[in-house]
């Protein structure tokens, strides 16, 4: 549980991390440390560089942009649990930080280190595509806007590339006659989900104006559940519709056998959980 | 002068609810554990280890790793070969590779070992030490080791037929051990109206303690002197074996177990870090440091359990039960490092008629090997009794379903009654008290249990209802305090314990124990004892344990034996201080000691009372002027032998809902009605019970530690082991009787172990009870959602 030698480096600005990022060979940025930390403890990751992005002003913090609530890449999991801004515009990363890992985790790890390191367990992910959010990435060319849905490609890959930072993570508020819920069934504290599903849900005069589900650890990446979604779209939210974009989410999952269950179990509970999140998230429909 | 209930309150002894002294040191941060101890010149100890089950070494290089700047010696067995330290002998008669020679026979077994400045250098030296290995075919389940093509674990032995416990059948067989009477048990079965059967595994899991084994070992070449820090929970049996493995004489050397993170049976044995520790610190002349990561903990230093169960009852058709045999196939792991006392290979299985008035009972339990981890700790329990109580347990429940008799009323007709006891059961135990029906009785009355049931026939009658209801019973008794030294010893030392007092001028006093607190709560409840034995007040007593040039020679803290055997000792070594504070105070008031009697914490003359000495007052005339024909001074010390072992008991009743689509088991009550006897200190005891049901639950509802066919450990992280935190912690109900234990000085009886050994079944009843309806009877442990979740789908009642 002892990590290979490495060199420390903790950057004031963005421009100097990129700097670093640029020059050092094999560096890693660090942020809260709570998912790079075990893998190098572990020697599954042995980098000879970090950059800390903890000591650079500004990467973390709330604040509300008209429409779009801003977010800090380096914002903590208690940073969003408590903030007044996430409570009203949008309840449902109060509610699933809440759910993940320990306090003691939430005190260091990061939304922004939590979406990077694009493991299919971490929740940020699918909730971040429940919530059609938007991440700004910086690199030595400058800032470039990718869409959630379009960010994670798989197990520990995504868009951003090896000399690009994540600074900001961009969701819209709550809109009107719109609830949200996340569903995460885990085995224990600080455990990731067995299965987990974030439903963004509108309903308008009895029908489903909009809705977004993202899936999370059932896949080799977080999923968006389109084809589930379109089951609920223009309809009156009923049993049949419910169990009907339940059959469709899990229809695209391809979740690995582990000690949480099998692919059978985990299918079964992601019907579970996209189901108890559509009915909690409508329930939230003011 | 204070009335009689002012001093014996200023006494704080026993039955008082005392704070426990040395909390405050822990709460503050200020603990002092093995990891504390730095000393100067310290050198850090890691160890190379197999990333196989079961493989050839076919080639060892160090030369790498001994290139490292800060790295001063990496040993492998070839060089502990010279001394004859690269096998040591084990508790249970079997011998263990310190450091693996020629081949490995689990995963994460010790290969090599790196000596550095600092314990990063010593990692990087771990990394960098190149072994060549051919794999081989692993034997990972147990109930295949004695197959005729079973891969061969221990070429060492191999070819012997004989082993520490009678002949051997299988190069992977360690021993075949018997109880009761097999024809008896054998002809109840032919003649039974009915009779059940069950399989049941009771799986391999980890006592898991927060604070891992670990030890600085300080050889000192002048003075020719070992002083080891060792998180031990024996060290004075630690200290026989270093001496015996060593060659030092035991003058020279001292074992100290400082604060204890937790032990649950883990640090009983030795394991070979300390060796290796040992090893290196005489040879290089400097401190070294071991302590084991996590990783190393769960996969390598002892498990418990993993017992392959077969059990059967026969029975009458109204249910009474006069049959019993049972039949255990034993994971041992790569080598019988079984913690036990020398004779009991499978310890104190054959306590596993339990409460019952059974007349005819078997038992036979055949030792394997298997490519896994060696141990078979007792993981809060006294030896095996987990097992034997979990098999009884759940056996009667598969009775009463299949006589359709209610689970509670078929333990009352199979109860040994409160008039029979002492009871001599058909494997021969004498239990020494019990009042069983009491203890059930209150119970169900405290949860209404027959609303209970017909909440549950209701929910059982509505198809849409989301859960499944389950109600579990468990009556169980415990067999404790090893042991009487006739039939318990330890590589020869019989199992008694012992405690020194020494009262001061002042009246304070000193006493020590060969046990060691982790967690009991000894520096309170000893106290008390002395407390009221003396009439010295509690606070006024210091305990000291766990060093063993000062304390008397112990055989240490597991199996809750330290109430029942040091707790004796000191009530037995506090009544010889007193036989002679009343010769002084005789003296002193002189009158013959005949005339004196006692009074909480004086002598006073019959009749008299006015003329009196206080302990205070007697104390300081034993270092003053002793009586004539005493020696001044005002000591005792008692090794205390125990005629007999004690038998605590206890009733527990939970309700668990389980949700039909999750398989989630929500344990909706839990209420432990524990006997232990004579009771110290309640809120010590409550205290033990809340971590034990904690334990428990975490046993029955997900620990594991579960292997592929390799025999790789999949889950050796706390991420996967399951370690419950005060969120998934149920709410616990507690309730007492008591029953004094008739043989032990002061009438306690051992309380910690009680709730781990009786709530594990009490949770699989429950959750067995749930799908009762369907014509389950056993569902295995741990009761994970997944699995929960897989019988439900099985039962066609998943949501
Ligand atoms: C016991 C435990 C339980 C956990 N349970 C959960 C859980 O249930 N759900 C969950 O979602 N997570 C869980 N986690 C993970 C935790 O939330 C981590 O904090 C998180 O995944 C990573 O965030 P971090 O700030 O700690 O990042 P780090 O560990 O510092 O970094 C992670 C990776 O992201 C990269 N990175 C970090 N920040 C940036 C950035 N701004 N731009 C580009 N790259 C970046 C790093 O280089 C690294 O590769 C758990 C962790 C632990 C230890």
């Amino acid at each position: 549980m002892i990590p290979a030698g490495f060199d420390y480096h903790a950057p004031d600005s963005v421009a100097e991390a990129l700097r670093l990022l640029d020059e050092l060979d094999d560096a890693k940025l660090l942020a809260g440390g709570h998912s790079l930390l075990p893998m190098m403890k572990l020697r599954f990751a042995q980098p000879a560089h970090l950059v800390d992005l903890g000591r650079i002003p500004g990467l973390s913090g709330i604040r509300e942009e008209g429409d779009v609530v801003v977010i800090g890449a380096m914002t903590v999991e208690n940073e969003l649990i408590r903030s007044e801004i996430i409570r009203r515009r949008v309840p449902l990363l109060a509610e699933a930080a809440a759910l993940i890992a320990d306090p003691q985790v939430r005190n260091r790890g990061t939304i922004g280190g939590d979406i990077a390191h694009g493991d299919p367990g971490n929740d940020h992910p699918a909730l971040a595509i429940a919530l059609d959010a938007g991440f700004v990435l910086e690199g030595p060319g400058g800032r470039r806007p990718v869409k959630a849905e379009d960010f994670f490609l798989g197990t520990f890959m995504t868009e951003l590339a090896d000399n690009e930072i994540l600074v900001e993570i961009r969701v819209p508020g709550l809109a009107p006659h719109t609830g949200q819920a996340y569903e995460k069934l885990k085995r224990k504290t600080g455990d990731w989900a067995t299965a987990g599903a974030a439903v963004v849900i509108t309903i308008e005069q009895g029908k489903v104006g909009a809705v977004r589900i993202g899936l999370t650890n059932l896949a080799p990446s977080a999923l968006r559940a389109e084809a589930a979604e379109q089951a609920l779209l223009g309809q009156p939210l009923s049993e049949t519709t419910i169990e009907d974009a339940a059959t469709r989410a899990a229809a695209i999952c391809d979740p690995a056998e582990d000690l949480r269950g099998d692919r059978d179990y985990k299918l079964a509970m992601a019907r579970q959980m996209v189901k108890r999140a559509i009915r909690k998230a409508a329930a939230r429909c003011p | 002068m204070n009335a009689p209930n002012e001093r014996s309150a200023e006494l704080a002894g026993i039955g008082e609810a005392r704070l426990r002294k040395e909390d405050a040191r822990f709460i503050q941060g200020k603990g002092n554990y093995v990891d504390d101890i730095k000393l100067p010149g310290m050198l850090f100890l890691d160890v190379v280890r197999s990333p196989l089950a079961h493989a050839r070494i076919k080639r060892i290089d160090t030369s790498k790793a001994k290139a490292i700047p800060g790295v001063l010696a990496v040993l492998t067995a070839e060089d502990l070969k010279p001394l004859k330290l690269h096998w040591m002998p084990t508790l249970a008669g079997d011998v263990q590779a310190v450091l693996a020679d020629d081949k490995v026979c689990f995963q994460m077994q010790e290969v090599a070992v790196v000596v550095a400045d600092d314990r990063y250098i010593a990692a990087d030296g771990v990394e960098a030490v190149e072994v060549e290995y051919e794999e081989l075919p692993a034997l990972v389940d147990a109930k295949a080791a004695l197959a005729p093509d079973a891969p061969v674990i221990r070429e060492d032995i191999a070819d012997r037929s004989e082993g520490a416990h009678g002949p051997r059948s299988h190069p992977n067989h360690i021993f075949t051990w018997e109880a009761g009477d097999r024809a008896a048990a054998d002809a109840a079965f032919a003649a039974a109206e009915v009779t059940v059967a069950q399989d049941m595994l009771y799986p391999r899991v980890h006592p898991c303690p927060l604070e891992t084994c670990g030890c600085v070992a300080s050889f000192d070449p002048v003075r020719g002197e070992l002083t080891t820090w060792m998180t031990s929970q024996a060290p004075h049996i630690v200290r026989t074996v270093v001496g015996l493995l060593s060659g030092l004489p035991e003058s020279k050397i001292r074992i100290i177990s400082p604060d204890i993170g937790g032990g649950f049976g883990n640090k009983v044995g030795v394991y070979p870090g300390y060796v290796c520790a040992i090893v290196a610190s005489i040879v290089l002349g400097r401190p070294v440091k071991w302590i084991e990561d996590r990783i190393e903990n769960i996969s390598t230093t002892a498990f418990a359990r993993d017992y392959h169960m077969s059990g059967e009852l026969a029975a009458t058709r109204d249910g009474r039960i006069t049959g019993m045999r049972v039949k255990v196939i034993a994971d041992h792991g790569a080598f019988n490092s079984h913690a036990q006392p020398t004779k009991w290979p499978a310890g104190l299985f054959s306590i596993c008629s339990g409460s019952y008035d059974i007349p005819a009972a078997y038992a036979r339990v055949d030792g394997v090997y298997t490519n896994k981890a060696p141990g078979g700790v007792a993981y809060r329990c006294s030896f095996r009794v987990t097992e034997a109580v979990y098999v009884i347990e759940r056996l009667i429940d598969v009775l009463a379903q299949k006589l359709s008799i209610d689970k509670a009323e078929i333990r009352r007709r199979n109860f040994i009654h409160r008039e029979q006891f002492p009871y001599t059961s058909a494997f021969g135990w004498q239990y020494d008290s019990g009042d069983y029906e009491r203890g059930l009785q209150k119970v169900l009355e405290a949860v209404d249990y027959e609303a209970l049931r017909a909440e549950q026939a209701a929910k059982r009658a509505d198809p849409d209802c989301p859960t499944l209801m389950g109600i579990g019973i468990c009556t169980f008794t415990e067999i404790v305090g090893a042991g009487p030294s006739k039939a318990c010893d330890v590589l020869g030392v019989g199992m008694f314990d012992s405690c020194e007092i020494r009262v001061h001028p002042d009246g304070s006093a000193i006493a020590r124990m060969g046990t060691i607190n982790q967690g009991q709560g000894h520096p309170t409840t000893y106290a008390q004892i002395i407390a009221t034995e003396l009439g010295i007040p509690s606070d006024r007593i210091t305990i000291e344990e766990g060093d063993t040039s000062t304390a008397p020679y112990g055989l240490g803290t597991y199996g809750s034996r330290s109430t029942p055997v040091g707790g004796a000792a000191t009530a037995m070594a506090a009544r010889k201080v007193h036989a002679k504070a009343r010769k002084i105070a005789a003296s002193l008031l002189e009158v013959g000691e005949a005339d004196l009697e006692w009074e909480i914490d004086r002598f006073q003359v019959r009749g008299d009372p006015e003329r009196a000495k206080t302990m205070k007052e007697i104390a300081w005339a034993a270092y003053q002027h002793a009586p004539s024909g005493e020696e001044h001074g005002l000591e005792a010390s008692y090794y205390y032998d125990p005629p007999n072992f004690t038998y605590p008991f206890g009733s527990y009743l939970a309700v668990v809902d389980i949700d039909r689509a999750t398989g989630e088991t929500k344990v909706r009550r839990f209420y432990a009605l524990d006997d232990c006897g004579t009771r110290i200190n309640p809120m010590i005891i409550e205290g033990q019970i809340h971590g034990g049901l904690t334990e428990g639950f975490a046993v029955a509802m997900g620990q594991q530690m579960p292997f592929d066919a390799q025999g790789n450990l999949l889950g050796n992280t706390l991420m996967d082991y399951f370690l419950p935190t005060a969120v998934e912690t149920p709410h616990w109900e507690t309730d007492f009787t008591v029953t004094p234990s008739p043989h032990h000085p002061i009438g306690a009886k051992g309380v910690a172990e009680s709730p781990h050994v009786g709530s594990i079944p009490c949770f699989s009843n429950a959750v067995a009870d749930a799908f009762a309806h369907l014509g389950v009877t056993h569902l295995e442990m741990p009761h994970s959602a997944y699995r929960v979740w897989r019988q439900l789908h099985a039962s066609g009642v998943a949501l």
